[in-house]
């Protein structure tokens, strides 16, 4: 077991939203080959509450969104530079164990990706490989917990033994979310998880993150603007590879600092 | 400001737009044909002006309606939310405004052919002129995005309020030296108390400018000189 995660593991847990940074990056690029597809990006992301990444496709959000668990190691052609600290840890320190970085840091994909195993098998999965659970009881009490913190719980309690993918789109996306939160992670990642899925479906999810909210640090990519503005405290801005702005949301929606940004949320960008 | 991507985006805040300096230019005239229909005992002018209210007020409701559909339409942020709410608490306030127009209407009308004892216009017709620039000069600095127009407005009522308390005095004094002129002159009081209420939507109409300009509030207290809530009758000068 990697020391500084289980050192780290259980800081500021449990209490009510504070203004301590959580992810803090330092000047972050990401090369793909000969592609700079993210150009010095420095941030500071608050613990608990949600951030919300905007930005034109191809602005860089969801590749900065992939280095905060290291999803871009698995590309071979990426190289990422700079810093990274979570907890004031840096996380591209050859002492981190990745597995449980990403244990720590959850994800939640555009699409639903449900492994092609039960419900129960979905939400197991993590638990059982982190050794989370001591026994079997242990482990149906963090499968229904995880489900119930889902919203999805309800839904299935009667099937938890049919396959995942027999669900529709949005309780494929909480069950996705549900499997995320099963492991305890302190941060999760949100890239598109609405823009598969219906309007009630999305206003479920939207729903959720908001209960979420006060027990993790939630960074969502979006390009649905209006939902950036409902479910965010802090939005930031990408463009071109750049962090353009990162402010308060009601600052970026109602009165951006940079005329990029302005031109972006008012839908001024050809 | 460059284009949307979506063309009829620029289209609905042009209509909008456009329905504004409308309404701003029909209230104009409305106010200027009151008092003119007041200094010049227009009865005929003034029913003009009762009978035009109705068409501002369907404006009002227009706008109004475009407004909310344009917000539902188009989910606008930024300078484009603030714009279209901008238009909506404009409208609100011209329609005040045609309506205090109205009011004046009315009275020239219950005044009649009366003889006026005393020399009034003066006063009235400077008030009036003054608050009709300042009502045109905040629709223009809306219309045209210059803030400092705007401020400058905002800072100016006081100048109106300080003319409404001499013509209040003035008019006192006229109600004291003889009674019969109580009448006439309650009217012409509320005349100007109208008048001194537009000058208030002028100023509205200035702040929600600057708002929509630079997305802030004008937080500092408003500069006054409506002194006339707390003038003692007692004090004027007694009847000779």
């Amino acid at each position: 077991m990697n020391e500084w995660v289980s050192l780290n593991r259980d800081s500021g847990r449990g209490e009510a939203a504070s203004t301590t940074t959580k992810v803090r990056a330092e000047r972050v690029n990401v090369h793909y080959g000969d592609n700079h597809s993210l150009k010095d990006v420095s941030i500071e992301i608050p613990d608990r509450g949600v951030m919300a990444f905007i930005g034109p496709s191809g602005c860089g959000k969801t590749t900065f969104l992939r280095c905060i668990n290291r999803m871009n190691d698995v590309i071979p052609i990426a190289k990422v530079t700079g810093k990274i600290f979570i907890d004031g840890q840096d996380i591209y320190d050859r002492k981190v164990d990745v597995v449980e970085l990403r244990a720590r840091v959850g994800m939640v994909f555009q699409k639903p990706n449900p492994f092609p195993k039960s419900i129960f098998e979905n939400i197991a999965y993590g638990p059982r490989i982190h050794g989370l659970a001591k026994s079997k009881a242990d482990l149906e009490e963090i499968v229904a917990l995880s489900l119930k913190r889902a919203g999805l719980f309800e839904e299935v309690k009667d099937r938890l033994y049919d396959p995942g993918t027999g669900l529709s789109g949005g309780q494929q996306q909480r069950l996705c979310i549900a499997r995320a939160i099963a492991v305890e992670p302190e941060i999760i990642l949100m890239d598109e998880p609405c823009s598969a899925l219906d309007p009630i479906a999305t206003a479920h999810i939207e729903e959720l993150i908001d209960e979420l909210k006060s027990d993790y640090t939630i960074v969502i990519v979006t390009h649905n603007m209006q939902q950036a503005a409902r479910v965010s405290q802090r939005t930031a801005f990408f463009h071109l590879g750049n962090l353009v702005e990162e402010a308060p949301t009601e600052m970026i929606f109602n009165n951006p600092k940079d005329k990029r940004t302005q031109d972006y949320v008012t839908g001024r960008f050809g | 400001m460059s284009q949307h991507t979506v063309a009829s985006f620029d289209a609905d805040l042009g209509t909008l737009a456009g329905m504004i300096s409308d309404m701003g230019a029909r209230v104009g005239r409305a106010l200027s044909d009151s008092t003119r229909a007041l200094i010049e005992r227009d009865v005929q002018l003034a029913q003009q002006v009762i009978a035009s209210d109705r068409v501002i007020d369907l404006l009002q409701h227009d706008v109004e309606e475009r407004a909310v559909a344009t917000i539902a339409k188009r989910q606008p942020m930024a300078v484009d939310l603030r714009e279209i709410v901008s238009t909506i608490r404009i409208a609100n306030d011209l329609e005040r405004v045609g309506d205090l127009a109205k009011n004046v209407a009315k009275r020239v009308i219950a005044i009649g052919d009366q003889p006026p004892p005393i020399n009034f216009t003066t006063g009235l017709a400077t008030l009036a002129t003054r608050v009709g620039d300042q009502l045109s000069a905040a629709v223009r600095a809306h219309h045209d995005r210059n803030d400092a127009q705007a401020v400058a407005v905002w800072k100016a009522d006081s100048a109106i309020d300080a003319l409404f308390t001499s013509l209040f005095r003035e008019l006192l004094t006229y109600m004291m030296e003889d009674p019969r002129s109580i009448g006439l002159c309650t009217h012409l009081l509320f005349c100007a108390k109208n008048l001194e209420r537009v000058g208030d939507h002028a100023t509205n109409i200035a702040e929600t400018a600057h708002y929509v300009i630079t997305g802030e509030l004008i937080t500092a207290e408003r500069p006054k000189a409506d002194a006339t809530s707390a003038i003692d009758p007692n004090l004027l000068p007694p009847a000779s």
